[in-house]
């Protein structure tokens, strides 16, 4: 099959992050990590590595999604596939003794493994929050509220998310289709596969009667604001349908009262992974990306598996997604050079560790005092270049762009340079 | 619906399966209304404008037809049930266009018996396992890319699981239509970004469409 990796490849679906793009990520993670600490959320951090038979099996990947390892003593073990298993994992045993509720948000990585799915990244980062142990509507729409504000804060300018919540499609199955579980199952399927053609020759297949086949026909195009919840509270007489519609109805309310209702879509037919998602599940969608950038929802059932029984709520922002997504940054800063001979070594790294210590990003490096040259010495090949009008040469490795600020040095460009040969170094020593 | 995000609703780029299913997507297109020339497949562009209907067609080889629209560099595309069940890809499929009708079958020789190992040429290597594998089969899947129907006749295969159309090829080589497995028709699909953020038109297009399609049976 695969033949021997050549020195350049690494596994499918794993990435090299370069200085530029390390420098756009950790801006984006680090505004993102700050808005989350704004709405009062404490950030933690967790293993790469837990149990298969505690997070592997509570987590909400597929088991043959999990990256799956031995320990030196045969016990399996899982590279984390998300955060909030090890997330609630902590809150029933180090956290045990605080009272809920308890914001908790994170950054890290996950590991998915991924067959012929092109696009999809076996290790990505993740930015999110749980909001352990409120079960309310004001929770939901904190939640969804904050992953707005999230979006917002990483720089993505046109973006929408959808909400929707379980309980309203299992309620009106079970109202319609009373008893006939695998019915209601193959149904729900073709929604969660997104086959809407499926799903109606489904209902065809079904021989109901006409209003019925047209009702649940009708639930396609159960997409809006607010007046969507009074349309689906039409539907139905069941007890869970009629509950969850009211629950997203409040949470519409309070995200209008955040102000940010104008983001929201509610579609009744997103449900997201049954075996997993307890209530109100949503996805936010960016233009001009592919795939989404946020999923969260209520997942009420998780705790109790880790003994310590809670409802719980909360969201993952995909940062890795969100960095294909935001424009170029300003120029980052231009870094300082300064270049020293023995005797100004000792004042050159003092200046150093001063600027460095306001924030400039500064490099040192012994060079020759200016005017030396030993011909014998190979010359970088980023000096290689004819010498244009207005360069000056500083050094034989270092020299002065046409700007007359910015130096060029081992082929990269300084915005600064800084010399701190012998007699400079005497001179400033005498000013200091 | 909210109109806070109305600005999104701009060209709809519109993946299109080049082809014999071209021809049939266009007219259902045009019977709904939409403003598209009948002579947009003979230029030799992959791109084209089609303004008047505010979309852009992206000319595509049948089978990647989905793969663009998940990636989402076409938001919504027409392609056969019998490649999206192949490709197997996470797209929104949205609405059966009713077109290019045929069917997935088991094909082989008049005199098939059950053999020890048995072998299943197909183009389509995924839907042929999943096929058997639900039957309890275990048999031997071998891709190929074309002209299916050798495989029985010179012993590559015991059968062959390929679409049928009109049968014609079939009878001309001997061969007869063992099991029919699926129907199979164009379908329109979506990407799972643009479907929200391109509601209003994908939706708007969907309910043409469907109107059409209601009339024309």
């Amino acid at each position: 099959m695969m033949s021997k990796p050549k020195v350049f490849e690494k596994p499918v679906g794993v990435k090299d992050y370069l200085p530029l793009a390390v420098t756009k990520l950790r801006q984006i993670e680090r505004s993102v990590l700050t808005c989350m600490e704004g709405w009062g959320y404490e950030q933690i951090i967790t293993p790469t590595l837990e149990y298969y038979d505690t997070v592997g099996v509570a987590s909400s990947t597929s088991d043959q999604r999990l990256f799956k390892l031995l320990n030196n003593r045969g016990t399996t073990l899982v590279l984390r596939s998300d955060m909030t298993a090890p997330i609630a994992r902590v809150v029933a045993s180090l956290l045990r003794s605080r009272e809920f509720p308890l914001r908790l948000s994170y950054h890290a990585s996950v590991f998915r493994a991924f067959e012929n799915e092109a696009g999809r990244d076996a290790e990505f980062f993740q930015a999110g929050v749980e909001l352990v142990g409120d079960s309310s509507a004001e929770a939901d729409a904190e939640v969804i509220a904050l992953a707005i504000a999230s979006l917002q804060a990483a720089g993505v300018k046109r973006f929408r998310i959808a909400v929707g919540h379980v309980g309203f499609l299992n309620g009106l199955l079970e109202e319609l289709l009373p008893g006939r579980e695998s019915d209601q199952s193959k149904l729900k399927d073709y929604l969660l596969n997104r086959d809407h053609v499926g799903y109606r020759d489904e209902l065809k297949r079904l021989g109901l009667r006409e209003c019925v086949q047209r009702e649940l026909e009708g639930l396609l195009r159960l997409r809006g604001g607010r007046e969507i919840c009074e349309q689906a509270i039409e539907l139905s007489t069941n007890e869970t349908a009629r509950q969850s519609v009211g629950h997203l109805r409040q949470i519409w309310d309070a995200l209008e009262a955040y102000g940010v209702s104008a983001h929201v879509l509610i579609d009744l037919t997103m449900i997201g992974d049954f075996s997993y998602y307890t209530g109100m599940t949503f996805e936010g969608y960016a233009s001009d990306l592919g795939f989404p950038v946020v999923a969260g929802g209520r997942y009420d059932n998780l705790l109790q598996q880790f003994g310590r029984s809670a409802p719980a709520t909360g969201f993952a922002i995909k940062t890795t997604r969100v960095l294909e997504l935001v424009g170029e940054e300003s120029e980052p800063q231009r870094r300082i050079l300064i270049g020293y001979n023995n005797a100004g070594r000792r004042l050159a790294f003092a200046e150093a560790n001063r600027l460095r210590e306001s924030g400039a990003k500064v490099v040192t490096a012994l060079l020759e005092a200016p005017g030396v040259h030993h011909g014998d010495e190979p010359v970088t090949s980023g000096d290689r270049q004819p010498a244009a009008a207005g360069v000056e040469q500083i050094d034989r490795k270092v020299r002065r762009l046409p700007d007359g600020e910015s130096v060029s040095y081992g082929g990269q460009v300084y915005g600064v340079f800084l010399p701190f040969f012998e007699e400079e170094a005497a001179e400033k020593g005498a000013a200091l | 619906m909210s109109s806070g995000i109305g600005a999104s609703q701009d060209i709809l780029k519109v993946a299109m399966p080049k082809g014999r299913i071209y021809k049939q997507a266009s007219r259902l297109f045009r019977e709904a209304g939409l403003l598209i020339q009948d002579d947009l497949e003979d230029t030799r562009k992959l791109i084209i404008e089609v303004p008047d209907a505010g979309m852009e067609f992206i000319m595509a080889k049948p089978v990647d037809v989905p793969t663009y629209v998940e990636y989402g560099v076409a938001d919504i595309g027409v392609v056969g049930k019998d490649v999206l069940m192949e490709e197997n890809k996470d797209v929104y499929e949205l609405l059966d266009l009713g077109i290019a009708p045929c069917r997935m079958s088991v094909i082989g020789l008049p005199d098939w018996k059950p053999v020890i190992n048995p072998r299943v040429a197909t183009k389509y290597p995924n839907v042929a396992s999943q096929y058997f594998r639900e039957r309890g089969q275990q048999v031997e899947v071998i891709k190929l890319n074309g002209s299916i129907e050798l495989a029985p006749l010179i012993g590559l295969a015991d059968r062959i699981v390929d679409m049928v159309e009109t049968g014609q090829t079939l009878r001309d080589n001997g061969l007869i239509e063992m099991e029919p497995m699926f129907g199979v028709t164009s379908r329109l699909i979506a990407n799972r970004v643009s479907y929200r953020m391109k509601n209003d038109r994908i939706q708007s297009l969907c309910d043409r469409l469907q109107a059409t399609l209601s009339s024309r049976v």
